[in-house]
């Protein structure tokens, strides 16, 4: 497969998966501004979602405060920010039209449809029609696009690419949100009680309500919350499970150059597997994801120089 | 002027070959055509088979307009198109060779030394380069039209990067969905082996000593014109579809970047100008294509199709020459014809032209797509004396030649059928010896009443093409 064909499909997937990613996270702040409380708290869980997507400078050039309203306009359909949703979808249009070839047409015309008709609205649009409802149908396109990737697609190596992206991808989000969640919600180590509401949106940002239960029977308390997110093999948006993917899927397109990507996954991998809660608690848990997101970027620039972009003396 | 109507003759009467198609087209009831229009708009939508203007809103895909009512040709007519073309596009080739070799034409005095050597299409690089089977023009796109009973003209021979070979197929394709009850009645020839036929050309006009030849399709990238056809031949050929940026040569091999590493290339069926293909050898600011290539092909490591250099035979200042180029080569009279030309450059054509400019038409000799021409007889006064001055400032810029009485054929168009005007582009295929197309090709129709335009650029629209076999 040619590398640069690769590159688009991994940058669609992770495009389509990011949009994805930041729709749940902004439904939940969403939701949450809604459940009784000091309107200083509220906005500074907007303004979470703006440091979490590094994008403080950005930001305060366009609005002087932080709101729900401006954030929203900011993140969901702002042309200008290249990571809003508007954004994403647009570049995971762009890159799925560079390949379409390699796509097939269930595959493109899905992003092709879910492109074209988020450009036909404007941001008041979908405020007005209820902004939750625009969320809802962001998540079922992505995931639309995952079943017609999944039910039509051959299982060769774009596929695989097309894997990582998403995985990659999530593993990611799924670190940010949890990052910066728990300092949110649990600013010292000694509070007392926590939040049901708060820890029960974060959970459903991450579709993990349900799991919990089912995995726990229990009460949430956040070191049980964290410990599902990072380690539960099962759980498709746990970081554990993306990163026993990735691995696999870079054992499947191995090539002479990747294997020091592939040990770096493989070691990443492992540690998510044997590794327990307690530890990293132990140690920190911002410590411990600022870490683990640092080893997704270098996993992605080595799937980069060993895949997408290679050099070309090896001729 | 008369016109000659693909459909009905002089008294009305439905010709033999229409027969089928219109007791049809009567019996059928006009909301299931309609119903049927719209869902062929909506299934070209959907694909997006679609192309881009240049000039307008920059990334804006337009739909090319499709219509139901197909352009048939009997097959005693289409064999004798198919010799006429053979014999052309044979010639055609023969003069590219000669050109870059021995130049045995000139020295026969046939055609002006300097309107060849002094020609921009003329590539002084490709002197003495040897190519697999002698062939430049491994594809070519021969646009032909109708003026009377069996009297065809070749407008154009379009020997450099022609496209809508993807139209021809798709239009076939929708039609069969549409309709399948027509084609159970008719014996359609079937014209969905052209990306078979065309793998196997390109194949076959591989580098010396490679046996299982990797091919790939060069495109300019996701904002050309034609960007669509380059994916879907790609895609039906199953091969490759790169950009400049996805080659790269070492050691005058051309070589494409894969996830797997470094992988030799064969053939490259380019869909992209000779000036951009290689910023080393011709437009240096050209990001398109790839350094080095030219001396890759001319050590003979890689096959380009088509060759560099093709533009120097279907220049309109060099088309001309074609039915002379067919006496010198093949010793035979030109079965198709030419349009009768005036070449501007010289003061007597000039003159007539510059006379009678309300009577012809006149294009530049660089020009393509329907762009920067002048139809005479449907321009205003200021078009014309517009034409009058560019003629004046640079004669040799252009040629002109009477308006041809292009046939009609009945069209669906907003006030329901009307006849419109349309071309014939086949797309003629070489590889040694052996010159073969599919069955007719790529009908266009100038869907503005009265317009002879049937550019896609220009608001053309297309037909599918049926030639009956017997």
């Amino acid at each position: 497969m040619l590398s640069r064909t690769a590159d688009h499909l991994f940058w669609m997937s992770r495009y389509i998966e990011r949009a994805e990613n930041l729709a749940r996270l902004l439904d939940v702040t969403w939701q949450m501004s809604m459940v009784p409380q000091a309107l200083d708290t509220i906005n500074q869980s907007w303004a979470a979602i703006i440091a979490l997507n590094s994008l403080e400078e950005a930001y305060a050039k366009k609005y002087s405060t932080v709101n729900g309203e401006n954030v929203l306009k900011f993140m969901v359909s702002d042309p200008d920010n290249f990571a809003s949703i508007h954004s994403c979808l647009r570049m995971a249009r762009e890159n799925a039209h560079a390949v379409r070839g390699t796509l097939t047409t269930e595959m493109w015309e899905t992003l092709n449809a879910t492109w074209l008709e988020t450009r036909e609205k404007t941001f008041d649009q979908l405020f007005n029609a209820g902004i939750g409802d625009y969320f809802e149908w962001v998540k079922m396109r992505s995931s639309l696009s995952r079943g017609t990737t999944l039910g039509t697609l051959l299982q060769d190596e774009a596929y695989h690419f097309i894997r990582l992206g998403t995985l990659l991808e999530r593993a990611d989000n799924t670190a940010r949100i949890l990052d910066v969640k728990y300092h949110v919600l649990r600013p010292h180590d000694d509070e007392g009680a926590t939040d049901f509401y708060e820890w029960g949106a974060l959970l459903r940002s991450v579709s993990a309500f349900e799991v919990y239960r089912k995995v726990y029977r229990d009460v949430i308390t956040p070191e049980r919350v964290a410990e599902l997110l990072i380690f539960n093999k099962d759980m498709p948006r746990s970081l554990q499970f993306c990163l026993n993917s990735v691995s696999k899927n870079l054992d499947l397109i191995a090539n002479s150059n990747s294997g020091e990507t592939q040990r770096q996954a493989g070691m990443l991998n492992s540690q998510l597997r044997y590794g327990r809660i307690e530890d990293i608690l132990e140690h920190g848990l911002h410590a411990w994801l600022s870490d683990f997101m640092d080893r997704i970027y270098l996993l992605g620039n080595g799937i980069s120089k060993d895949f997408l972009v290679p050099m070309e003396e090896a001729a | 002027m008369n016109f000659y109507n693909e459909m009905y003759d002089a008294n009305g009467g439905v010709r033999a070959h229409y027969k089928g198609y219109e007791d049809w087209l009567k019996a059928t009831p006009p909301e299931r055509i309609e119903r049927k229009r719209a869902e062929a708009d909506l299934a070209f939508h959907r694909v997006g088979i679609t192309f881009a203007v240049y000039g307008e809103e920059a990334g804006k895909e337009r739909l090319i307009p499709f219509d139901i009512i197909p352009r048939v040709i009997p097959s005693a007519e289409w064999k004798s198109l198919r010799s006429g073309l053979r014999q052309r596009v044979k010639a055609l080739n023969m003069f590219l060779h000669d050109v870059y070799h021995d130049q045995e034409i000139l020295k026969a005095g046939k055609i002006p030394a300097e309107q060849v050597l002094n020609n921009a299409q003329f590539r002084p690089e490709m002197m003495g380069v040897d190519l697999p089977g002698n062939i430049y023009a491994h594809i070519a796109g021969v646009d032909i039209v109708r003026a009377g009973e069996g009297e065809f003209y070749v407008l154009e021979d379009n020997l450099r990067v022609p496209s809508g070979v993807s139209y021809m197929l798709e239009d076939r394709k929708m039609m069969m969905r549409l309709f399948p009850e027509l084609f159970a009645k008719h014996k359609v020839a079937p014209v969905q082996h052209y990306p078979d036929m065309l793998l196997e050309k390109l194949r076959a006009v591989a580098p010396k000593g490679v046996s299982n030849p990797t091919v790939v399709v060069l495109t300019p990238g996701a904002y050309n014109s034609a960007y669509f056809e380059h994916t879907f031949l790609a895609q039906q050929m199953g091969v490759e579809l790169v950009e400049g940026r996805d080659l790269f040569v070492k050691d005058e091999v051309v070589y494409m970047r894969t996830t797997q590493g470094p992988r030799r290339v064969d053939v490259i069926y380019r869909r992209l100008d000779d000036d951009y293909m290689d910023p080393l050898a011709f437009r240096a600011d050209s990001s398109l294509g790839v350094p080095g290539i030219l001396k890759a092909y001319q050590a003979g490591n890689v096959t380009l199709s088509n060759a560099i250099g093709t533009g120097v035979a279907d220049d309109k200042s060099i088309y001309p020459y074609v039915p002379d180029m067919i006496r010198f080569y093949l010793g035979e009279e030109p079965t198709l014809n030419n349009v009768p030309t005036y070449m501007c450059r010289k003061p007597d054509d000039l003159k007539y032209v510059l006379d009678n400019l309300a009577k012809l038409v006149v294009k530049e000799v660089h020009g393509a797509g329907g762009y920067g021409m002048l139809v005479g007889p449907a321009s205003t006064r200021e078009q014309i004396e517009h034409f009058r001055q560019l003629l004046i400032a640079k004669p040799d810029g252009y040629i002109a030649q009477p308006t041809l009485a292009l046939s009609n054929c009945p069209t669906f168009v907003e006030e329901g059928i009307a006849p419109r005007h349309l071309d014939l582009r086949p797309f003629v295929l070489s590889s040694g010896d052996c010159v073969d197309m599919v069955p007719g090709g790529l009908t266009r129709v100038a869907l503005t009443k009265g317009s002879l335009v049937v550019n896609s650029s220009q608001g053309g629209g297309t037909k599918d093409t049926w030639v009956l076999e017997d």
